[in-house]
Order: C-alpha cells, then sequence, then structure tokens
C-alpha cells in the first residue's frame, strides 16, 4: 500500500513526536517511577511470550518428576523424613527460645517482634539485560506482591522486586551494580552497607575504615535498617579483607549466600510489626500494602523498625556471648 | 494482506521471543538484537505500513520485558526505522553486503543510545563486549533477510513486490 501522497503527519514529525515522548517517558520513570501502571499493563502482553519461553524447562522438570523411578522417589522420601526429623528437634528448641524471648519482650514492654509471611514463587527461565541483575517471578500484584518486596532462598537473601505486573514480577538480586542492602557483621554487630558489583558472586563493603573489626568468613546479616528487608537474615560472607595503605577504607568482598544462580524457587517475604499472638492482624498489614502506595508502605515501616532495631543488636550481641 | 500481516506479527513475535531466549552468560553478551533486524527488513518490505509508530511500541515492549527504563530502546528502535523509512528506496536496491554495512552503523547508533542511557543512569558496562550485539547482528542480516523475504514471498499476495 504505496501512496504517492503521505497522509497524516509527515515522519520524520512523527519521529521528532516519539523522540521526544521516549525522553520524556525515560525522565518520568527514572525520577518519578510513576510508569508503573503502564509498564504492567504492557507486561500483560509480553508474559505469554515469556510463559511459552519457560515452557520446555518446565516440562524438563515436570517429566523429571514424572519418570522417577519408584526406587528414586523412596529414596528421597526417607532422606526428607530423616531430614524432617532434624529439622523438627532444632525447630523445638527454637520455640521455647522464641516464646522465652516473647516473654522477655513484654516483660520489657518493648515493640512485639516483626513477623514474616511468606510464599513460594517460580523464576521465569527468560534473559534480561545480561549487564543488570534482574530475575522474573511468577507472581504478581495479584498474588499481593509489592514495590521493593524482599525475596529469600533457603539459604539467605536474594534481591527485592523493582517491577510489579499482575502476574509477573521482576527482582534485582542483590549483586546488581546499583543495588545495595544494610547488613551488620553477626559476631560484631557492626553495621554496614554491601552493595552489589555486577558479579553474581561478589558483594563489597564500602566505606569501612581500616580499624573496622572485619575477618575472612564474618557473617553478613541483614540489620533491617531502611526497612525494606526483614532483619537477621543471612545475607553473605566476607571472602576478602584487604588493606591498602594509601586507600581511606578497607576493600572488604564478600560472597553472598543465597544460590542466586541456581535456585529455581524464591520465597517472597511479607513483613509487618503486628501484636503478639494474633494472627488476623496479618492479613490486614498485606490489605494495606495493595491499597497504599507500595513506596510509602515501606519507609513507614522502615523508620518504625529502626527504632526496635537500634536496640536489638546489643541485646542479640549479649544472648550470644 | 492479511496474510502478510499474520506472517509479519508471527516473526517478530519469534524474533521476541529469541531476544528472552534464557543462553548462558556468555552467549548472551553476543545475542543479536533479533528485534530489530526482523522490524528492519519489514520497514524495508512494507515502509508505508511498518513505521515510527509502531517502531516505538515494539521498542516499549523490548523495554518491558528487558526491564530496562522505559524508552529507553523505543528511541533507538524509533531513530533506526525512521532512517530505514527516508533511505528504504536506496537501501531496496542496494546489494546484501552494502546493507548489511548500513544496518551495522544503524545498530550502533541504537547500541549507542542505549549506553548512552545507561551511562547516565551511572550502570554504564565495563566491557567492549556490550558492542557485540551490533556486530552478531551485522552478520546474521543476510540470512534474516533472505528467510524474511522468502517467508513473505510464499504468504504473501504481493507477489510482484520485489521486497
Amino acid at each position: 500500500m504505496q501512496t504517492l501522497f503521505a497522509r497524516g503527519p509527515s515522519v520524520t514529525f512523527r519521529m521528532v513526536v516519539l523522540v521526544i515522548a521516549s525522553i520524556a517517558l525515560m525522565t518520568a520513570d527514572h525520577r518519578w517511577h510513576s510508569l508503573e501502571m503502564v509498564r504492567s499493563t504492557l507486561s500483560i502482553v509480553v508474559y505469554p511470550l515469556q510463559y511459552t519461553i519457560d515452557l520446555p524447562i518446565k516440562l524438563y522438570y515436570w517429566a523429571d518428576e514424572v519418570l522417577s523411578s519408584k526406587q528414586e522417589l523412596l529414596e528421597k522420601n526417607r532422606e526428607f523424613q530423616a531430614r524432617h526429623l532434624e529439622t523438627r528437634v532444632q525447630l523445638q528448641k527454637l520455640d521455647i527460645i522464641e516464646k522465652e524471648n516473647d516473654r522477655l519482650r513484654r516483660l520489657l514492654s518493648a515493640t512485639p517482634k516483626i513477623t514474616e509471611r511468606l510464599l513460594i514463587s517460580e523464576i521465569i527461565n527468560v534473559d534480561v539485560d545480561p549487564y543488570r541483575q534482574l530475575i522474573l517471578l511468577n507472581k504478581g500484584s495479584n498474588h499481593g506482591v509489592y514495590l521493593g518486596q524482599p525475596i529469600i532462598d533457603a539459604h539467605g537473601i536474594m534481591g527485592q522486586v523493582v517491577h510489579v505486573a499482575p502476574l509477573s514480577a521482576s527482582a534485582m538480586l542483590i549483586t546488581d551494580a546499583s543495588h545495595a542492602i544494610p547488613v551488620q557483621i553477626d559476631r560484631t554487630g557492626l553495621r554496614a552497607v554491601a552493595f552489589g558489583t555486577g558479579k553474581i558472586d561478589q558483594l563489597e563493603l564500602r566505606h569501612l575504615p581500616h580499624n573496622a573489626d572485619i575477618q575472612v568468613g564474618d557473617l553478613l546479616i541483614s540489620s533491617g535498617l531502611g526497612g525494606v528487608f526483614p532483619p537477621n537474615y543471612p545475607v553473605a560472607t566476607v571472602s576478602r579483607v584487604e588493606h591498602i595503605i594509601g586507600e581511606p577504607f578497607a576493600t572488604i568482598e564478600a560472597t553472598p549466600l543465597a544460590q542466586l544462580d541456581k535456585s529455581r524457587e524464591v520465597l517472597l517475604v511479607w513483613q509487618n510489626t503486628p501484636v503478639p499472638g494474633t494472627d488476623g492482624s496479618e492479613k490486614k498489614a498485606i490489605d494495606n500494602d495493595d491499597n497504599s502506595s507500595a513506596d510509602e508502605v515501606n519507609s513507614t515501616a522502615g523508620e518504625a523498625n529502626q527504632k526496635t532495631e537500634n536496640v536489638k543488636p546489643v541485646t542479640d550481641g549479649d544472648n550470644s556471648e | 494482506m492479511n496474510k502478510t500481516l499474520l506472517t509479519g506479527l508471527i516473526t517478530v513475535i519469534v524474533a521476541f521471543m529469541l531476544a528472552i531466549m534464557p543462553l548462558p552468560d556468555w552467549a548472551a553478551r553476543f545475542r543479536p538484537d533479533w528485534v530489530t533486524l526482523v522490524l528492519i527488513y519489514w520497514a524495508l518490505a512494507f515502509p508505508f505500513r511498518v513505521g515510527v509508530t509502531i517502531a516505538w511500541f515494539t521498542g516499549l515492549l523490548l523495554d518491558v520485558s528487558y526491564g530496562t527504563l522505559m524508552g529507553q530502546h523505543a528511541i533507538g528502535m524509533v531513530l533506526v526505522i525512521y532512517i530505514i523509512h527516508i533511505q528504504h528506496q536506496r537501501l531496496r536496491v542496494a546489494s546484501l553486503l552494502q546493507q548489511a554495512i548500513v544496518i551495522f552503523f544503524l545498530l550502533l547508533l541504537k547500541q549507542l543510545l542505549t549506553l548512552w542511557v545507561d551511562g547516565m543512569l551511572g550502570r554504564a558496562p565495563d566491557s567492549w563486549l556490550y558492542f557485540m550485539p551490533t556486530l552478531t547482528s551485522t552478520l546474521l542480516w543476510p540470512w534474516t533477510y533472505l528467510i524474511l523475504r522468502d517467508l513473505r514471498r510464499k504468504f504473501s499476495v504481493a507477489k510482484h513486490n520485489k521486497f
């Protein structure tokens, strides 16, 4: 369908308008994060493609399950049962300690402990920008996922949700070059911020002075400052401490504990500060997340957490020593 | 025309799938810019149907699936398709090699725009491999062109069209 005479506005005019629109969109997206609606609407178009791409991998796992022999399954079952028993025994102790902790907190009339609700989500196997560490999850705002929600796996903190669509969400891993997570050294209680480096197996602790008490092998746990991540989850272990003379700060690298490039399933965490002993409040807090803007919820929760958290490391340290 | 439209749509969808298909980390850095390649072909074949507006929306979809800033791929896509559009008569009669050279520079322009935005956000990549997709896409242009032309001819009503 070629026409000799152009209809409507000329191509050059349209090009200029669209280029300006792109720049405006980029600015709005970066400065005010105001395009989540547009993004989540457009994701509905892209989601079927992502789902289809993931299908063969899903099929592989399904076939693996279906085709495994009875013997194998029995063995697995036995192994899991043994492990289950072990963890149950450990949990018994933990349960008592937790109750005791709750009681002591009430005696001190301290703020009740933060509880968490978890939801298992699968990673959809699609590639995104190879220079950034993003993953796509198969749960979205329909399941109550909100912006800035922390994700963890069985070994530690993985990252946080950065875009939410109705059926999917993308999350940034803690090793992304533009990510930072407030941590604290388990052994000493020293607080620091772990920055991502862009490498999947490396974090960096910047701005720690040379005389900071930190050793290779130290466990880094989330401090809960900032309010995005729940406190006291393992994050990484320190893998290298170097004092370069002339540099103002020590060079400290850490290896994330979560299996960032191996996990197939991750856990989404909802954290809230309920009245102790009642479960109904959890539901309410999640509803709140849906209604109000996620950023707002996070920042207010963060301020509330910070007050309790400032006290907590000291008491934790006393208990362990 | 309807059949052609369907063919176009399916090729773009396949390009999208190739663009997000999981690859090992080293290979992902060499991944050709499939969507832009396919769109360039259709813009050459039907310059008055596949224009800058379609390019812009495709770019936005690419931004959504890559998780980049909204508009980051779209701006490059619009400029590439615009240049293809105003030069389509010359490009159509050019040889495959000449086309590939032009497309190399167009894709380089797009990659530079993306890099520029990444740089402004403070996450510029530190490796020259960043420009690898431009090179691999250029190398794949002749094949893309031939495959898409055969597909279009097979499913097209307008057989007299050279492209």
